[in-house]
């Protein structure tokens, strides 16, 4: 079960539109290192996690990409509000304008729509922590690029929260592989089982 | 977005953001005596927050509604929209 809260997770409040800009951060909703792919691959790993702490994990950091999807969709959102025609084409946005308008879509900057391919559930509690590790590695490199090519600090500063988020999850999920294996340990009798 | 509301807002999103940080620390923690105690402290904070906000400027979540002559819940605007912010 969820509740909607009707407040951003950080706030988003930019001035001024760039199309461009936003073309390149849809990925962050839709592309292969976005935040619909990663809630999805918590929240689906969850069930067949082994121990409730790896998946109270799972769920709690499931459902904060979820609030993250809301955020990336509130900077495109805002980013192509009010824009005309001419601007649209000027940017190259007009591909994406034929396909969706101006409607939030999950897509990569390269405009493939989202797949689940982009993500795995394997039911091994080790084989998916450490796909979770490498997921949060690959999202921040992903906000480290889309850094590289936004000077606007009310992009900006939203954009290095997120990317801040990663490195948080990438440790928390380090520490549940450590608990994965503790547990195991611990079942094996210590250590010298191993 | 008016002075007063706004920094509200900001309150519980800051308090909310420290929540989550030892909601997620806590799940693996679990019997952290600190991070117990700084969650019921910030929860508190985070409560009244939010309760004044809901009461000078309407419900973050549903169950805040008061319903009494009108559906408060679905008026906007709603968080992406720059005005929310």
């Amino acid at each position: 079960m969820w509740v909607y809260e009707k407040r951003l997770q950080y706030p988003v409040n930019i001035k001024n539109p760039n199309p461009a800009l936003a073309k390149i951060i849809v990925s962050q909703i839709g592309g292969p290192d976005g935040e619909l792919a990663a809630s999805q691959r918590y929240l689906n790993q969850r069930y067949t996690a082994p121990y409730a702490q790896v998946q109270g994990i799972l769920t709690d950091v499931g459902t904060e990409e979820l609030a993250h999807i809301e955020v990336v969709s509130a900077i495109v959102y805002q980013l192509t509000k009010g824009l005309t025609p001419e601007q649209i084409k000027e940017a190259g946005l007009d591909a994406y304008f034929v396909d969706h308008t101006l409607g939030i879509y999950p897509q990569s900057a390269a405009g493939v729509p989202f797949t689940a391919a982009y993500f795995q559930s394997k039911g091994d509690p080790i084989t998916d922590l450490t796909e979770d590790m490498a997921a949060e590695q690959k999202a921040r490199t992903t906000y480290d690029n889309i850094l590289r090519f936004a000077d606007d600090p009310d992009v900006r500063d939203p954009i290095k929260f997120l990317r801040q988020r990663e490195i948080v999850h990438f440790q928390r999920f380090g520490d549940s592989n450590l608990t994965n294996l503790s547990v195991k340990i611990k079942a094996y009798g210590g250590f010298s089982a191993f | 977005m008016e002075n007063k509301k706004r920094q509200l807002m900001y309150a519980i999103q800051m308090y909310d953001f420290y929540l989550y940080e030892l909601q997620l620390y806590l799940d693996t923690h679990p019997t952290c005596p600190n991070g117990l105690h700084a969650f019921r402290k910030y929860k508190e904070l985070r409560e009244k927050a939010a309760a004044s906000y809901a009461e000078l400027f309407g419900p973050i979540s549903p169950s805040q509604s008061n319903c009494e002559s009108v559906f408060e819940w679905a008026k906007g605007p709603w968080p992406w929209e720059k005005e929310a912010n």
